[in-house]
């Protein structure tokens, strides 16, 4: 019995039953990020159900390639990691730190990458909701938009909510009109400017999809700032996680260089290794959630 | 180490020694002050409220203090009170000796989480009173999302502090239950306020991020207007609700599945009688945690979601009463024949039971569609969830009378401890029935302001609520009274049969010098009265 094992706290019969415990307090803690998640994959399905237009025009303007990159980043992190556990158990100090290094490296890529697309949105005002500048759509974004754009841009023509059409300009157009903050109460006394009813974004309020019965990706849609903001809200809290990872690992770098794993000892390298497999998965799912929408 | 005046009172000394503590006793207790003062608090804004009811129009307070009064009432009630008072304070204390083990799994995390709430109460309390936040417990948009309205961010923060505050105490449960149980002892010997806890832990895990994730969006929403529940920005408001209620219908079982399980022990032991079904029971709780997820719905009937849903979630609705009913059934049958002492504890638990039954029979009236838009956001709706809610208050409250010989190792008055709880639930009685009634004549909720027929009927609820306030009082003044000049408490008081009673009062550091041997937590036979201890003896 390894009751005398002072690394093992008090309050545990043995080294086995802190490891299970721990193991199982990482994968409980997994299960609270998934839901956080949760939340988020569900206001995008939500969106997606009511509004398929908008996330087909949408996922036009990111970078199929530089997510499928990314990707492939994160699934080689991914292998990194596992192996780094590996080395862990085997107890071979060096190749730890070396897959470490190689998964940090990863993520840092991962982060770069990220950080470009977020740059090219940035230039071209693909913003959230309250940034989103409409006249984006007008010019040709990315290579992917390119096929689209020239037709698409000189004569945008869009309904107004109110049946009169208007036309070009972003100050008159729907999307921008509607950004003015409070719009939720003034719009109630201003009957015309909020969409009848059908195709309010209501959740699951009944009535007709706003789509078109094709969906169609040359005209811009009624409110596609909604894709953008799902976008910018779902990679960016993976993103946060991607830091949160990072120091994780970066910790566990600094506790292998000091020696203080063994084949005996290395539970605090297989939760971060779970914890980073997490992060892989759900990035996993983003990536044709919002790059590869058909 | 096993010297007898050495418990984990006396272990160590000086103000460190409890701040800095990893033992789950003594965190229990922090966090048991930090929420009988948080009680205190709103307890002090209900009054106020009451006091602002007494006349039509304006009493004491304007319309928009009124407004941050029940908000400060609400959210303080819910957030640092019934939703943490028995699972963090009680919970914390009883679980490790329950499960014979030295400690909850991670320690560490626990006395984290336990900052982490003083830190998110903090947060929440003084941003509501300064920010001057009126948007009422549930954050609806857009009055959270409204920009006049400054405190909402830190309210949002403190709030998601809490959740995680909330988070780790449920993952520490889950883990401890699963890995920490004493040899022998397999699931269905725990005690059932284990799988009280247990069934609740799971909830917490799961539908307390989805809280999170909802203020975070709120928050980002305030920030950079990411317009998600913003009707101008294609946002839509009612997904607000739905996350919303994702995570607050759950919630209300997160408060009442740990007083169900101080229930099933008050019950069973004060009767000196073995819990009748105890498979049912325990397996109720996990049928209640489970359906619990599929119901949120009922809270919105006149949100504009569509027929379908809202016949769908009035159906799911009513099966959530089902194992509710197993429950109180259950515990009648324990009742039934065996040998009743009305014990202050046991005075709680019958208040538990005549309350919550009507909580939840009047939450069938709610369910139902058509009743529904009668009486939505009536003071009927008012009513109801006190009838469930404070139940969940008695609980605690008979809780701790149950564990606090263990807790503090001294006796409290039983004649006054059975006095302030007839005086509360009086007062309870006709702080709420009146509301019951005025709910059904149409009187709205969240408002200062009332037509004058209501006014006889506002001012016996107010009445009521100053009996109410009594009651706790003397309540209080048993704990205290009993601290000072208390008796000293036997190892075992009530006869009770589960571990927490096997080790002395108040426990040493390390709860158990040997594990003792798991046998059935309710089989009480083996203990007898010895009056010269006050207290149960294993008979040899
Ligand atoms: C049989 C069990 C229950 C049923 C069927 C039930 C049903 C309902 C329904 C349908 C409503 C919505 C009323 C409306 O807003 O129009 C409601 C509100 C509420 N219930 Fe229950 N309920 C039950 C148990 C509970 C319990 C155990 C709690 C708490 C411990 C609780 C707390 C609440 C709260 C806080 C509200 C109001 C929330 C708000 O709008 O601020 N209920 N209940
Ligand atoms: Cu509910």
């Amino acid at each position: 019995m390894s009751r005398e094992d002072p690394r093992v706290p008090h309050h545990f019969e043995s080294a086995e039953q802190q490891t299970e415990s721990a193991r199982l307090g990482m994968w409980v803690f997994l299960a609270t990020e998934i839901l956080l998640f949760g939340g988020l994959f569900c206001a995008y399905s939500v969106y997606r159900a009511n509004h398929p237009d908008v996330f087909y025009y949408g996922t036009q303007f990111l970078d199929k390639h530089l997510g499928a990159l990314n990707t492939m980043v994160l699934i080689c992190s991914s292998f990194t990691m596992a192996w780094a556990v590996r080395c862990a158990q085997l107890g071979e100090r060096r190749a730890l730190m070396v897959l470490l290094s190689m998964t940090l490296l990863c993520a840092a890529l991962f982060l770069g990458v990220k950080a470009i697309e977020y740059r090219q949105k940035w230039k071209h005002g693909l913003l959230w909701a309250r940034k989103f500048r409409a006249e984006a759509l007008e010019r040709s974004p990315t290579k992917a938009g390119a096929t689209w754009a020239e037709t698409a841009s000189a004569k945008t023509t869009m309904a107004a909510p109110d049946g009169q059409p208007t036309s070009g300009p972003a100050a008159s157009n729907p999307l921008t009109t509607g950004t003015k903050a409070l719009a939720a109460t003034a719009a109630f006394e201003d009957r015309t400017s909020i969409p009848p009813a059908g195709t309010a974004p209501a959740g699951v309020v009944s009535g007709k999809k706003s789509s078109a019965a094709k969906p169609s990706e040359r005209t811009p849609p009624e409110n596609v700032q909604v894709f953008f903001s799902i976008y910018f809200l779902l990679t960016g809290l993976h993103g946060l996680h991607v830091i949160a990872g990072m120091l994780a690992i970066g910790w566990i770098l600094r506790r292998a260089r000091r020696g203080e794993f063994s084949s005996g000892n290395f539970l605090a390298v297989d939760l971060v290794g779970l914890y980073w497999h997490l992060v892989d998965i759900i990035w996993i799912y983003l990536f044709p959630l919002l790059y590869l929408i058909h | 180490m096993a010297h007898p005046s050495d418990n984990y009172l006396t272990h160590t000394r000086g103000i460190k020694s409890w701040l800095l503590t990893l033992d789950h006793k003594r965190i229990g207790i922090m966090y048991l002050v930090t929420i009988l003062g948080a009680f205190l608090l709103a307890g002090i804004f209900a009054l106020l409220i009451r006091t602002e009811l007494l006349t039509p129009g304006q009493t004491i307070v304007t319309a928009d203090t009124y407004n941050r009064l029940f908000t400060l009432h609400g959210a303080i009630m819910i957030f640092l009170f019934v939703i943490p008072g028995i699972p963090s304070a009680l919970g914390n204390f009883v679980l490790p000796l329950q499960l014979g083990a030295k400690d909850v799994a991670f320690p560490r995390l626990n006395l984290f989480s336990y900052y982490l709430f003083v830190f998110g109460a903090a947060l929440m309390v003084l941003s509501i009173i300064v920010g001057g936040v009126d948007t009422g417990w549930t954050f609806y948009t857009p009055y959270s999302t409204d920009k006049a309205r400054a405190g909402v961010i830190p309210v949002l923060t403190g709030v998601f502090l809490l959740g995680f505050s909330s988070i780790f105490t449920g993952l520490n449960f889950i883990v401890s239950i699963h890995k920490l149980r004493a040899p022998g002892m397999g699931w269905f010997r725990m005690p059932l306020f284990l799988w009280g806890l247990y069934a609740t832990a799971i909830m917490q895990i799961l539908a307390t991020p989805v809280l999170g994730i909802t203020l975070l969006l709120l928050i980002v929403e305030r920030v950079l207007g990411v317009g998600i529940f913003d009707p101008g920005l294609g946002g839509d408001p009612v997904l607000f609700q739905h996350f919303f209620w994702f995570y607050s219908h759950p919630a209300v079982y997160i408060m009442v599945l740990p007083a169900m399980g101080v229930i099933s022990e008050l019950v069973s032991v004060h009767s000196h009688k073995h819990i009748f079904s105890y498979k049912m029971i325990a397996w109720s709780s996990v049928a209640i945690a489970v359906f619990s997820f599929f119901v949120w719905g009922h809270h919105m009937f006149v949100s504009g979601q569509s027929a379908m849903a809202n016949m769908i979630f009035s159906a799911l609705t009513f099966s959530v009463a089902i194992p509710t009913a197993v429950k109180v059934f259950n515990w009648l049958a324990t009742m039934f024949r065996g040998a009743i002492t009305l014990t202050t504890p046991m005075c709680y638990a019958v208040a538990f039971l005549s309350l919550f039954a009507i909580g939840g029979l009047t939450g069938m009236f709610l369910g139902s569609l058509a009743t529904n838009v009668h009486v939505t956001d009536t003071y009927f709706v008012v009513a109801h969830f006190h009838f469930t809610m404070v139940p969940v208050g008695v609980a605690f409250i008979g809780g701790l009378y149950h564990w606090w010989p263990k807790i503090t190792g001294r006796m409290y008055s039983e004649k006054w401890g059975r006095i302030g709880c007839a005086v509360f639930v009086a007062g309870f009685y006709v702080t709420f029935v009146t509301q019951f009634i005025m709910g059904t004549h149409g009187m709205p909720r969240r408002s200062y302001h009332y037509l004058p027929e209501f006014t006889a009927l506002h001012q016996m609820s107010s009445a009521g609520a100053l009996a109410m306030a009594t009651g706790l009082f003397i309540a209080a003044g048993t704990f205290i009274h009993s601290l000072v000049k208390g008796l000293p408490a036997a190892a075992n008081p009530w006869g009770g049969a589960s571990f927490e009673w096997q080790c002395p009062s108040p426990p040493p550091h390390d709860n158990f010098t040997e594990t003792p041997p798991a046998g059935d937590p309710y089989d009480m036979s083996d203990w007898e009265y010895h009056p010269e201890i006050r207290g149960y003896v294993r008979k040899t």
